[in-house]
């Protein structure tokens, strides 16, 4: 099928009024008609894979719009990447151009052919040279797995699927906490492109009552954060700086408690969680007010997405899922296309609970961590004989990190010094894991379960 | 120690092990202005667990969100008492 211009991101650009606003500056959407971000190089990164790895929310969303379309490949760099997965990204995804700003990580200093400095802050006005024009494949980069994260390749129509026919509703300004390089705040950029609205950004580093009075000052309409960054919200004094119509949660499972918590702050708000996965896409939204989901949303298909429940986990097959990951040997989906999340769920009556991911995966604030990979740290240390890491449900980002450890009988008939001990695998764990992946507490155990397949007994979140 | 010197020594150390910078602790101070971000009051959270052996946040029916410092203390203890 031939692509043409017109089913790419910039159509969407128009000549409203309408912009992206960050911390720093204020860009016009419709001057990027007749105007380019990337320094007149636009003609240059036709056809190509290009990385995107700004450091800015704002150089990222304008960058998508100018290349979507143009490039063969987009593939879009998380903020917290860990630079050691930079070569496997670049030789996984076929990269031969890289989009860098000024507040990319130095180690984004990718050997490449193409390297684009690209400016946000100003739009350069600049005749568009003539480029073919082609379905962009857009790849998002999944948390959820130790190593070199998996490369998901998505179309934009399969990425817009879930609100392409909704009419346009002017009035509207979108805000997100969630970082528009994750699926979930993604979605919400495309929404406001698609919609023909403005959309307030997070700055990196921006304190939580300044970002909200930024909110407040754009009369932000429709407002997006996963559970942990409402939480955050709630907790600050600036709160009451914005008024919302529209709340809406994702990329973590939301509680009963935050639910209410934004029902009574914004009585006049839509509260509203929705389950997407990087991989299955944006499953469902639930707007009843309850966490978990009803039960019927499994036994009939809603706008084409048909969900199953396999052995407990949470599968989904729908138009808008990902094709297939990049170079990687496991499939993406089934035989049949479903896309198993790993989200396992309990029925309860007539809806349905989540009850954590398969695995013992724990969800910190939107970032995952596999506890084996916790383990192999602890159990480095000589005295430790096994370790278990397990979540423990917190009231501020949903889950953290607890170990429980089993040591090694101490030479010499001598007495461990528990204190002692606890502080040098805090250390062991502090120098060799991010922050959120360094366990919050330590319990020493006589012993731990080992289930009949040889392995620790995990139980789900 | 009491309740507070209990956080007040919590949150001092938490802000040593994530390498942040505590502001001094007054009861107005603003929690999200201290220098410990949403993962350090998870991790306080769990300690107090510990220390205390209570978590206010999951006991209570109502989710409660403190703003202050001072608000912050009363929450626990209220808890303990």
């Amino acid at each position: 099928m031939a692509h043409t211009e017109a089913q790419s991101l910039r159509r969407y650009v128009g000549s409203a009024e309408r912009f992206f606003w960050n911390r720093h500056a204020a860009v016009r959407i419709g001057d990027l008609a007749s105007g380019t971000s990337l320094g007149g190089r636009l003609a240059q990164l036709a056809g190509k894979s290009v990385l995107i790895a700004a450091g800015s929310q704002l150089t990222t969303a304008l960058a998508l719009v100018e290349l979507d379309g143009v490039a063969r490949r987009l593939t879009i760099l998380p903020p917290d990447s860990d630079p050691d997965h930079f070569a496997a990204i670049v030789a996984g995804a076929d990269i031969d151009a890289v989009i860098a700003d000024r507040s990319s990580a130095a180690s984004a200093a990718l050997d490449l052919p193409i390297r684009v400095v690209a400016c946000a802050a100003e739009i350069m006005a600049a005749e568009r040279p003539p480029v073919a024009s082609r379905a962009t494949e857009w790849v998002m980069l999944t948390s959820g797995t130790t190593g070199v994260p998996k490369m998901a390749v998505h179309t934009l129509a399969g990425l817009t699927a879930a609100f392409r026919t909704r009419p346009i509703e002017p009035g509207i300004v979108w805000g997100t906490f969630y970082d528009i390089r994750r699926y979930g705040g993604l979605q919400i950029f495309l929404r406001t492109m698609l919609g023909g609205v403005s959309l307030v950004l997070s700055s990196a580093g921006e304190p939580v009552g300044d970002h909200l009075d930024r909110l407040g000052r754009h009369g932000v309409t429709h407002l997006l954060g996963t559970p942990t960054h409402w939480r955050r919200a709630l907790m600050s004094p600036a709160i009451h700086k914005i008024s919302p119509r529209y709340v809406r949660l994702s990329g973590e499972i939301a509680d009963q408690a935050i639910l209410d918590s934004l029902r009574d702050a914004f009585p006049q708000a839509v509260v509203s969680h929705a389950y997407a996965s990087t991989e299955a896409g944006v499953a469902f939204e639930v707007r009843d007010g309850f966490a978990g989901f009803p039960a019927e949303f499994v036994e009939r298909s809603r706008d084409g997405v048909e969900m199953k429940v396999l052995q407990g986990s949470l599968c989904i097959r729908s138009p808008r899922a990902a094709s297939r990951y990049l170079g990687a040997a496991a499939p993406l989906a089934d035989r049949d296309g479903f896309v198993d999340t790993g989200d396992m769920v309990e029925l309860r009556g007539d809806r349905y609970v989540f009850a954590g991911r398969r695995g013992g995966i724990i969800n910190i604030g939107g970032l995952k961590v596999h506890p084996e990979e916790v383990e192999a740290v602890i159990n480095r240390h000589p005295q430790v004989r096994m370790s278990l890491v397990r979540p423990k449900v917190s009231p501020i980002t949903g889950s953290i990190v607890i170990a429980d450890v089993v040591l090694k009988p101490a030479a010499d008939g001598a007495v461990n010094e528990l204190s002692r001990v606890k502080g040098d695998i805090l250390k062991l764990c502090r120098d060799a894991l991010p922050r959120h992946k360094v366990p919050a507490a330590i319990s020493f155990v006589p012993t731990l379960d080992v289930a009949a397949t040889g392995k620790l007994a995990r139980r789900y979140g | 120690m009491t309740v507070k010197l209990t956080i007040m020594d919590q949150m001092e150390q938490i802000a040593r092990e994530h390498g942040k910078i505590l502001a001094p602790l007054s009861d107005d101070l603003v929690l999200l202005d201290s220098g410990l971000d949403s993962l350090g009051f998870a991790v306080l959270v769990a300690r107090l667990e510990d220390k205390l052996g209570i978590d206010p946040f999951t006991a209570s029916e109502d989710a409660l969100f403190p703003v202050t410092f001072g608000d912050f203390v009363k929450v626990y203890e209220n808890g303990a008492h």
